[in-house]
């Protein structure tokens, strides 16, 4: 589904992100983990085509992104909160992202439904704001929003942070059925190791830029990758 | 202490986003503000002579007017002067005592550019006033007086910021009061002149205002030593929201998805609604130039393309920065570039339109006026229109959509490709009305500009092309300034 190619970024001489091959497949769920400053974000941004890479190119689904658009109408994706739109109400954005995808109210108000128990009665009909609501309850909205139109890839950089213990085990709950769906590619990335081997089927750690581990999850992976990340 | 925080607030001055970046910048800030410094210079050197010159005795004139003066005065501030509160959350945990954090804010606000302007009007107007032989002393107790009563609309206005229906008050006020004098069924200054007179005339009436400043500044020091906590002063107010579906706007397709958001953006902002009111004041430009046989007649299209450009210049002019605190979010939805751009385009289109019909009080300056008027209309809609999508590519500043103060406060929206396309925006129709009049007549004029404005209209889907491309090549650099917020 994703294919990279001899990938860089470079600022100002310094490279920060260096990845010559990597190969995602179809229905995958990939984890991404490494220190601040590894790179994730910025693999992600170049996945968007938020940022221009220095070399190389990434296809999603044979569409390399900095080329073509096509990418967007399958692609949903929640990197941080510069994705919600402050001066809406949860609903009024859920709407909007429903319009830009070609669903209809009653799609969204379908999907919304099926997510109750995830926004835990915090979330819909709360009288707020978007930009009144805490980081968390953005953060639900966000990731929520990302579903909407049955994305065949999906992008979510940290949707560990910020939330509440319960939230996060609902939150993997969700990531593991969009796992189970042999359309659906899934890319996480995340500080949190237990959680990340949790639901992916594969594990890249990133270290100033390049890949230095590439796991298919077992029983051992946690081990594994505890002991590289401690000092 | 106190050099603790003015370290800060240097580095504050010298690090703000708008400042460091390019010393061209720089000479540009320093030009506008020399440019509006010699301006109000000017008015307080010139009032003097002119009023002389109407057969009016200068002082009793201006204290007249001083009333209105400092209502409008008020108005403004509650409308852009902000008060420096976020700065202030950092400082609370720190070894600093409340007193010295309260003192310092408030001596910040004291120093603020909406005070000292006025000061630039008020010293040289006392300085003719004691060289053409008005009593020194006199003089001196005016010009302490009127500076308390500044000094005490800055204060008012740290303690009525919260409140929110304030500024219609005073709106409604000063039309209430202004519109009583003019039909002469209550005239406030003659309360008010003797009052102002007074500080010159009678010594010792000027420390009224100045023990009401001395109060006010207790006063304020109280509320906002008291109010310093984050669940009171420090609190950002969040309004009750309610979901507005707008289904109406559904019709329209991925256009009306777009101008939904745009009108609940417009609506639910404090910066947005700023520029709803600017366009109302960009109505009433046109009075300064019609029926104004002064001014050259060359001038009446400028004024023309003004009226129904409010809404165009101070909306369009920061398209795409309304979004830039959700770009990223637009950039990776399945948008098409050109239904946003439509989508605000159509924005504009529908803005102009509708300041044209209200703008139709004009025709009680003669049909001639009003047409000039819809001329400058169609001009908007089909060149200048075109020209503001196209310098918003450039304009690279995000938006702090919550601060209603950006409107002028920020001198960060210049940027020489956006000043350069502004220059056809205004002087291309006064050339080539000056061309009409010149090889004929002011319908000549006019109707260069109109053709000028349809050939814009005609070619609209070109002109599209060409901006979505340059959004495009842009779009890299435009993410990662918005990424940089202040």
């Amino acid at each position: 589904m994703i294919q990279v190619n001899q990938l860089s970024k470079t600022y100002n001489g310094t490279t920060v992100l260096n990845i010559s091959n990597l190969e995602i497949p179809k229905g995958q769920s990939f984890g991404l983990v490494g220190n601040n400053g590894a790179g994730k974000t910025t693999f992600f941004s170049l996945l968007l085509d938020l940022i221009q890479p220095s070399t190389g190119y990434i296809k999603s689904n044979d569409i390399q992104v900095n080329n073509s658009e096509n990418w967007k109408s399958f692609t949903g994706s929640f990197l941080d909160e510069n994705f919600l739109i402050g001066y809406l109400t949860p609903e009024e954005y859920f709407y909007f992202i429903g319009d830009l995808r070609n669903q209809n109210k009653a799609d969204v108000d379908a999907l919304l439904a099926k997510h109750e128990e995830f926004f835990n009665g915090e979330i819909l009909k709360n009288k707020k704001y978007l930009r009144d609501l805490s980081k968390g309850n953005q953060k639900k909205v966000g990731i929520i929003a990302t579903l909407i139109g049955n994305p065949e890839v999906v992008i979510l950089d940290e949707p560990f942070a910020n939330l509440d213990p319960t939230t996060v085990s609902r939150l993997k709950k969700i990531i593991k059925e969009l796992a189970e769906n042999p359309n659906v590619t899934v890319l996480v990335s995340s500080h949190d190791l237990q959680h990340t081997v949790e639901v992916c089927d594969r594990i890249v750690a990133l270290n100033k830029g390049e890949i230095v581990k590439d796991i298919q999850t077992s029983k051992e992976t946690l081990q594994e990758l505890e002991l590289f990340f401690a000092v | 202490m106190i050099k603790k925080f003015i370290y800060l607030e240097w580095k504050a001055f010298i690090r703000s986003a708008s400042f460091g970046k390019n010393l061209a910048m720089k000479i540009l800030i320093g030009f506008f503000m020399l440019y509006f410094s010699v301006i109000f210079i000017g008015m307080g050197v010139g009032a003097f002579y002119v009023l002389k010159d109407m057969k009016l005795e200068p002082l009793v004139t201006v204290n007249k007017f001083l009333v209105y003066y400092f209502l409008f005065d008020l108005l403004i501030r509650l409308l852009l002067q902000s008060i420096p509160v976020l700065n202030i959350k950092p400082l609370l945990v720190l070894p600093f005592k409340k007193p010295t954090i309260v003192h310092f804010s408030l001596g910040k606000t004291m120093l603020s550019f909406f005070n000292w302007i006025h000061a630039l009007f008020f010293i040289p107007f006392s300085v003719v006033l004691i060289l053409n032989g008005y009593d020194v002393v006199g003089i001196v107790f005016w010009h302490l007086g009127i500076m308390a009563f500044i000094y005490i609309n800055n204060f008012l206005n740290i303690i009525l910021s919260n409140i929110d229906k304030l500024f219609v008050v005073f709106v409604a006020l000063i039309a209430v009061l202004a519109g009583a004098q003019y039909y002469k069924l209550f005239d406030i200054t003659e309360f008010t002149t003797p009052f102002f007179q007074n500080f010159y005339d009678i010594e010792g009436v000027f420390l009224i205002p100045i023990l009401l400043l001395i109060g006010l500044h207790i006063y304020t020091y109280k509320y906002f030593k008291k109010n310093l906590y984050l669940d009171a002063g420090l609190s950002v107010k969040q309004d009750e929201a309610s979901t507005e579906n707008l289904t109406w706007l559904n019709q329209f397709g991925t256009l009306g998805t777009f101008l939904k958001n745009d009108i609940k953006l417009i609506k639910r902002n404090k910066r947005s609604k700023t520029t709803i009111i600017m366009s109302v004041v960009f109505l009433f430009y046109g009075l300064i130039f019609f029926g104004n046989s002064h001014q050259p007649a060359m001038m009446h299209i400028f004024a023309g393309i003004f009226v129904s450009g409010g809404f165009l210049f101070v909306f369009g002019q920061f398209v795409p920065s309304w979004d830039s605190s959700y770009y990223q979010l637009m950039m990776t939805q399945n948008i098409p570039y050109r239904n946003y751009i439509t989508s605000k385009w159509w924005l504009i289109v529908i803005a102009t339109f509708v300041s044209t019909i209200l703008a139709s009080f004009y025709l009680f300056y003669g049909w001639e006026v009003y047409l000039t008027i819809v001329v400058g209309a169609i001009y908007n809609i089909g060149v200048n229109s075109h020209l503001v999508l196209l310098g918003g590519a450039f304009t690279k500043t995000p938006i702090d959509l919550s601060n209603a103060g950006g409107a002028f406060g920020d001198k960060k929206a210049f940027n020489a490709s956006a000043m350069l396309l502004s220059l056809p925006k205004i002087l291309l129709p006064v050339a080539l009305y000056a061309l009409g009049i010149y090889f004929g007549d002011k319908m000549i004029g006019l109707a260069l500009v109109a053709v000028a404005g349809i050939l814009g209209f005609v070619f609209k889907e070109k002109v599209f092309t060409l901006i979505e491309k340059r959004y495009k090549i842009e779009k890299y650099s435009t993410i990662s300034a918005y990424k940089q917020k202040n």
